[in-house]
């Protein structure tokens, strides 16, 4: 039964749809100007009327550009395929490291733990260009420049903090009660973690996991200071679109579709799992 | 009789002992459980009865002393290798598991037969009352229903020692006095160990052989509901069982003439012959001084003659009367199991026997005599 009137209807729904333009209206234009070339992105004034056209993607996709100052060779393709290595290796080392940190800052308090805890947390407090100049020079030193594992490595800065918050809350939210009755049933205390706590806090993992990688994903300056161009993610090397002879609109915004669209892929189809798994209640008394 | 299953010795538990406030929560337990034997921890919150439990089950480090379980000393073993199953009081079900399995989980891990672990299950949940939620998730039911699941999966697991925690404080009270029998049925068939936690002592007494009557982290007594109730062996136990609790009157001893007399504050004299007490306790007596007199309400008699009173309040709960009446300077209360016709205000007698008498000393709280005999002839 709906007890609202007609206009309070209406009222929302106008209300909802200024929201949706707000938030939408960015990236349908961007979908927009890459289907476009640069001469119709900047004509004045600008219009939704135009031949679409593929040629963005094709450029992108076969790594030659063509402008008027000559043929432009671009590594867009491998620049995604970087984020991708950097992305998941990041997230899958803050797991493998944080979660069980996670797991035993919630469940023991040990000498020192919340000073271990907020140590790590303020990892996000320093502005990363504070960290990156002793870094740069550290790893220059270490040989861990311009290399992948030396990037994942800096990217558990942002990653690592993230998961281990998270989840930690997560841990504290089940009830110890039920671990120990899986315990002194007879099984050890990694088969406790493994086959009771891993499972209950599986949603808020997923949860965390699926942020630190979006927070990977559109890291810049790490990456952009840290490593060359073989070893660059898209953020960094959207940036060879700005050439001598103008800024390739159309090349740009092709290349921000197809950045988005793997980390946007990925949270719609968590979201369907992160809903269900937390609307559940998992972890009631 | 056989040697116990289960000895505590001198077991401590204190928490954060180097931190600012430590707390000692148990103190120097000595305690032996015999095989078979179904016995209750029994105190108010606080008392330490549930640290005891979980110092048993294994969750808490015992902080001295030493817990042998079956011959094996337990206290430095993980909770896995003890060999004790446990109900919780927060239920602790696995909630993505269905009721069944959750009750199952214990047998499955040890992987006896399919149909034998389902026959089992099917007879615990007949017993528990919960065949027809065995199929829902521990989040689709309610907390009595969880607490049964819990209990029922604590109870089906073979082990040396079965440990409950409140098992039944959630349930409806009709449904708690009829599973108690069951439970107890149950418990003696299978020739199971338990410790039970509780801090209701109708359940202590229905279930228990033996009543662990701990407060402060101290144990004050461990004996049968029998003599809990009739030899209390101190004025904490004396006033902490039974309901209503223990009238306590302060009285000054007198011995003449052949009698007895406790002089009660600003009423009239308690007087016995004193050769219906014991020699021993006559002799204690005659050094006079202070004592403290207990008396249990169903057995302070109103009636025709004995020691004035004045009724406070009279309530018939319907099948019996709880009579308050101003009597020695302060308040006693009888329990009469007919109605009672006096209403607030009127002049009554109390009559209260030698029999019936508990006397403990006021400074150490210590029981000197019960019934006209000295605690060390009892």
């Amino acid at each position: 039964m709906d007890h609202r009137s007609l206009l309070e209807r209406w009222l929302r729904g106008i209300a909802l749809a200024l929201v949706v333009v707000f938030f939408m209206f960015p990236i349908l234009w961007i979908v927009l100007m890459s289907l476009q070339t640069n001469e119709t992105i900047l004509r004045s004034p600008p219009s939704v009327v135009f031949t679409p056209t593929l040629q963005n993607y094709a450029a992108l996709i076969s790594g030659r550009l063509e402008t008027e100052a000559g043929a432009l060779d671009i590594a867009f393709m491998s620049n995604l395929m970087n984020s991708v290595i950097l992305s998941v290796g990041s997230v899958a080392l803050a797991l493998v490291l944080g979660v069980p940190a996670a797991y035993a800052f919630a469940r023991h308090r040990f000498r020192g733990s919340e000073d271990i805890a907020f140590t790590l947390l303020s990892f996000r407090f320093a502005p990363p260009l504070l960290v990156l100049l002793p870094l740069t020079l550290y790893f220059q030193d270490l040989g861990l420049a311009d290399t992948y594992f030396g990037l994942i490595w800096v990217y558990q800065l942002i990653c690592l903090p993230l998961i281990l918050w998270i989840v930690r809350g997560y841990f504290e939210d089940i009830s110890p009660d039920i671990e120990l009755a899986y315990r002194i049933a007879g099984h050890s205390w990694w088969a406790t973690f493994r086959r009771i706590a891993l499972p209950l806090a599986g949603p808020g993992i997923a949860a965390a996991g699926l942020l630190a990688f979006i927070f990977a994903w559109n890291n810049f300056i790490f990456a952009l200071v840290l490593a060359s161009a073989d070893k660059q993610p898209v953020t960094v090397g959207a940036l060879a679109f700005v050439t001598a002879s103008g800024i390739q609109y159309g090349q740009i915004a092709a290349a921000v579709v197809l950045s988005i669209a793997p980390t946007l892929a990925l949270a719609l189809w968590a979201q369907r799992y992160l809903v269900e798994g937390l609307s559940l209640g998992a972890v009631k008394g | 009789m056989s040697a116990p299953l289960l000895v505590l010795d001198r077991v401590n538990k204190i928490y954060d002992p180097d931190g600012p406030n430590p707390v000692h929560a148990v103190r120097d337990l000595d305690l032996a459980v015999n095989p078979g034997e179904i016995v209750a921890l029994l105190g108010s919150s606080g008392c330490g009865k549930t640290s005891t439990l979980r110092m048993i089950a294994g969750f808490e480090a015992v902080s001295a002393g030493s817990i042998t379980l079956a011959g094996r000393a337990i206290h430095d073993l993980a909770p896995a290798r003890r060999n004790v199953a446990m109900a919780f009081e927060g239920y602790a079900l696995y909630p993505p598991l269905t009721v069944r399995e959750n009750i199952a989980f214990a047998l499955k891990s040890r992987r006896r037969d399919r149909d034998g672990i389902a026959r089992r299950v099917a007879e615990i949940a007949r017993l528990l009352e919960i065949e027809d939620i065995l199929d829902r998730y521990p989040s689709q039911i309610s907390g009595g229903q969880q607490q049964r699941a819990s209990l029922a999966r604590a109870l089906i697991r073979p082990a040396d020692l079965h440990l409950l925690d409140e098992p039944m404080g959630q349930l409806e009270p009709q449904l708690r006095a009829h599973l108690r029998g069951r439970l107890k049925h149950f418990i003696r068939e299978g020739g199971l160990t338990v410790i039970l936690v509780t801090h209701d002592q109708t359940e202590a007494n229905a279930l228990a052989d033996r009543i662990a009557v701990m407060e402060g982290g101290v144990l004050q007594q461990f004996d049968s509901p029998a003599r809990l109730r009739e030899r209390p062996a101190n004025l904490f136990t004396g006033a902490f069982i039974g309901e209503p609790p223990m009238n306590l009157l302060e009285a000054e001893v007198e011995a003449r003439d052949g009698r007895i007399i406790f002089r009660l504050k600003g009423g009239a004299p308690l007087d016995y012959p004193a050769g219906e007490l014991s020699p021993a306790l006559l002799e204690w007596l005659r050094r006079g001084g202070r004592v403290t007199l207990g008396v249990r309400p169903h057995r302070v008699r109103i009636g025709p003659g004995g020691l004035p009173a004045q009724v406070l309040a009279n309530q018939w709960l319907g099948d019996q009367s709880h009579v308050a009446a101003s009597f020695a300077g302060g308040v006693i209360v009888s329990v009469e199991h007919d109605r009672v016709p006096h209403g607030p205000g009127a002049e009554i007698g109390l009559t209260i026997a030698l029999a019936d008498l508990h006397i403990f000393d006021p400074a150490s709280g210590r029981a000197i005599g019960h019934g006209g005999r000295l605690v060390e002839e009892t």
